[in-house]
C-alpha cells in the first residue's frame, strides 16, 4: 500500500532528470511514456539515452563508440563462424575545400547527404557509422570476398553521381575515397588492427588520386579445388630422385 | 580512422644488420607436424656450432616448448608483458646449450592480436636480437594475426611440413598468405616424417609447382621454396618427445638427429 509513495519519495530527491529530458527533446527523441519516476518510465528514459549516445548528432548514423562495439562483435562472429566480413573506411575527398569555399553550413549539408546516400546503398544488416569529421565506416557482415570490390565500387559511384543541394539553386558534387579490408576468417583479431588495415587502404586510395576504391589484396588462406588437384594430382608419392 | 595512420607492417622484414641476431620464424599452418620439435633441435644443432641461440615461444596462446624441454619456468613472457619481471630474467638456459624465452600460461589473453601485444613482442625481439647470433621464433599453429605478425619480424621463414595431404595443404595456404601479405619471395622448407629418400624433394617440388601456377602470377616477384632437408620418420623422435628430452642430446646418432643437424648446416650455408 505504501510502496509506491515510498519509492517515489526515495527516487525523487536522488534523480536529477531535467537535463536528460531536455537532451531528448533537443534531439527530437520521443519522451518516455508512462508514470514519471516509475521503473518502466526510467527504463524507457535510459533506453532513449543509450540510443542517443550511440548516434552521431549531425547525421543520426552510428557514432564511433557504437561502431567499435559492433566491430568487436563482428570479429567474434568471424572468429567463431568463419563468416567473411568487410570493413570499409570512407573519407570525403577535398572536404576542407567545401568548407572553405561554401562555408561550414554547406559542409554539414554535404556530410548529411553522404550519410543518407551511404545508408541507402547498403543492406539493413550493414552498419554505417560516422567516425570523424568527414570520415565514415561501414561494417558488412557476411560479405564474401568476391563481392567486396563490387560493393565498395557501388558505394563510390553512388556518391560520385549524387548532386548535393547547398542552396536554393546551388548544387555541388563530391567524391569519396574508400579503403577496405576483410576480417581474417577464423581468427581472433582486434578492432584496432582491422581498422588500421582498412585505413592503410584508404590512405592508398587517397595517394593514388582519390575517388577510388582500394581493398586489401586478398590474403585468402583458402585453398581452392584446383590448387588441391595440382597439389595432389601428380607424383606426390613417387620418388623423384 | 585517420587516413594518415601508419602502415600495417611498420617493422616488417628487416634485413639482418650488423650485431643483430638472424631471426628465423618456424611455422607450419597445421599443428602437430613437429614444428616445436624442429625449432628446439635446430637450436641445439646451431648451439653446437658455437652460435648463441635463443628460441622464443611465439605461440602465445598454446605454448609447447616448455613441455618439450621439460622446463617449469618461474618467469615467463607473461610476466614480462604484465610488467612483473624484467626481460633478462625471463631468458632461461635450456638443455641443448641454447636459451629460451617461454610464453607461460596465462598467455591466452595475448593470443588475440592487439597493438599492445604487437608493441610488446616487437620490444622483446628488439631487446634480445643484439644479444644472440640466432633467434628462432616458434610460432603457433594456424595462420592467426599473432603468427603472421611474429613471422613478419623474422629475416627468414622456415615452414615445417609432413608428406600428408592435410599438412601440405596448410603449408601451401601459409606460403600463399606469406607471399601476399608480406611479399616473401624465399620460403625455407623442412619436410618432416618422411618415409623414403627423395620424398622431401618431391613434396617441395609439388608445392613449388602449385605456387608457380597459382601464387606467383599474382606476385610482383616469384616465391621460391628452398628445401633445407628432410627428417625421416624415426621412433627415436617419439621416444625423445615422450621422455621430454632433446633428440640431439639423448640420441644424437639416430637418423632423425643427423637429419636435423644437416638442416642446421643448410640453414647456415
Amino acid at each position: 500500500m505504501a510502496r509506491t509513495p515510498h519509492a517515489q519519495r526515495r527516487a525523487a530527491p536522488a534523480l536529477q532528470l531535467d537535463t536528460a529530458l531536455q537532451l531528448l527533446r533537443q534531439a527530437g527523441h520521443e519522451l518516455p511514456a508512462g508514470e514519471p519516476g516509475s521503473a518502466p518510465w526510467l527504463q524507457a528514459l535510459i533506453d532513449s539515452l543509450v540510443d542517443l549516445s550511440s548516434r552521431d548528432a549531425l547525421t543520426g548514423l552510428a557514432n564511433r563508440r557504437s561502431f567499435e562495439l559492433a566491430l568487436a562483435r563482428e570479429i567474434d562472429r568471424v572468429a567463431r563462424a568463419g563468416e567473411p566480413a568487410l570493413l570499409l573506411a570512407l573519407d570525403i575527398d577535398h572536404f576542407k575545400q567545401v568548407n572553405d569555399t561554401h562555408g561550414h553550413a554547406s559542409g554539414d549539408l554535404v556530410i548529411k547527404a553522404v550519410a543518407k546516400a551511404l545508408l541507402e546503398c547498403v543492406r539493413p544488416m550493414d552498419m554505417v557509422a560516422r567516425v570523424g569529421g568527414e570520415e565514415f565506416a561501414i561494417v558488412m557482415p557476411n560479405c564474401p570476398a568476391a563481392f567486396g570490390e563490387a560493393v565498395a565500387e557501388r558505394v563510390r559511384r553512388r556518391i560520385e553521381a549524387m548532386p548535393v543541394a547547398i542552396g536554393p539553386s546551388q548544387q555541388i558534387r563530391v567524391s569519396i575515397s574508400i579503403g577496405g579490408a576483410f576480417a581474417p576468417q577464423w581468427v581472433r583479431s582486434s578492432p584496432a588492427l582491422w581498422i588500421e588495415r582498412a585505413d592503410v587502404q584508404l590512405y592508398r586510395a587517397k595517394a593514388e588520386g582519390r575517388n577510388r576504391v582500394c581493398l586489401e589484396p586478398s590474403t585468402l588462406s583458402v585453398v581452392s579445388a584446383e590448387e588441391k588437384a595440382l597439389l595432389f594430382g601428380i607424383s606426390q608419392f613417387q620418388d623423384i630422385e | 580512422m585517420s587516413a594518415a595512420s601508419t602502415p600495417a607492417r611498420p617493422a616488417a622484414i628487416k634485413g639482418p644488420s650488423t650485431r643483430r641476431a638472424r631471426i628465423t620464424a618456424v611455422t607450419s599452418g597445421k599443428g602437430g607436424v613437429g614444428k616445436t620439435f624442429v625449432s628446439a633441435n635446430l637450436a641445439a644443432a646451431l648451439a653446437r656450432q658455437g652460435r648463441r641461440v635463443l628460441v622464443l615461444d611465439a605461440d602465445l596462446g598454446l605454448a609447447n616448448l616448455d613441455v618439450m624441454l621439460n622446463l617449469a619456468p618461474k618467469i615467463t613472457l607473461h610476466d614480462v608483458f604484465t610488467g612483473k619481471s624484467l626481460l633478462q630474467d625471463a631468458v632461461l638456459p635450456a638443455p641443448g646449450g641454447f636459451s629460451v624465452l617461454l610464453a607461460g600460461s596465462g598467455m591466452v589473453e595475448y593470443s588475440r592480436m592487439t597493438p599492445e601485444v604487437r608493441d610488446q613482442l616487437l620490444q622483446v625481439i628488439d631487446t634480445v636480437a643484439p644479444r644472440f647470433d640466432h633467434v628462432i621464433l616458434d610460432t603457433g599453429a594456424g595462420i592467426s594475426d599473432v603468427v603472421l605478425y611474429a613471422v613478419s619480424l623474422a629475416d627468414e621463414v622456415l615452414v615445417v611440413v609432413t608428406p600428408e595431404p592435410t599438412s601440405m595443404t596448410d603449408a601451401y595456404a601459409t606460403i600463399k598468405v606469406l607471399a601476399s601479405t608480406q611479399a616473401r619471395t624465399r620460403v625455407k622448407l623442412v619436410v618432416n616424417q618422411t618415409r623414403r629418400q627423395g620424398e622431401g624433394r618431391a613434396v617441395c617440388l609439388q608445392l613449388q609447382q602449385v605456387v608457380d601456377r597459382f601464387v606467383n602470377p599474382t606476385q610482383p616477384a616469384p616465391v621460391r621454396l628452398d628445401l633445407l632437408g628432410q627428417v625421416p620418420l624415426d621412433v627415436a623422435v617419439r621416444d625423445s618427445v615422450l621422455r621430454r628430452q632433446l633428440l640431439l642430446e639423448v640420441l644424437p646418432g639416430t637418423p632423425a638427429a643427423l637429419a636435423v643437424a644437416t638442416v642446421a648446416a643448410q640453414l647456415l650455408d
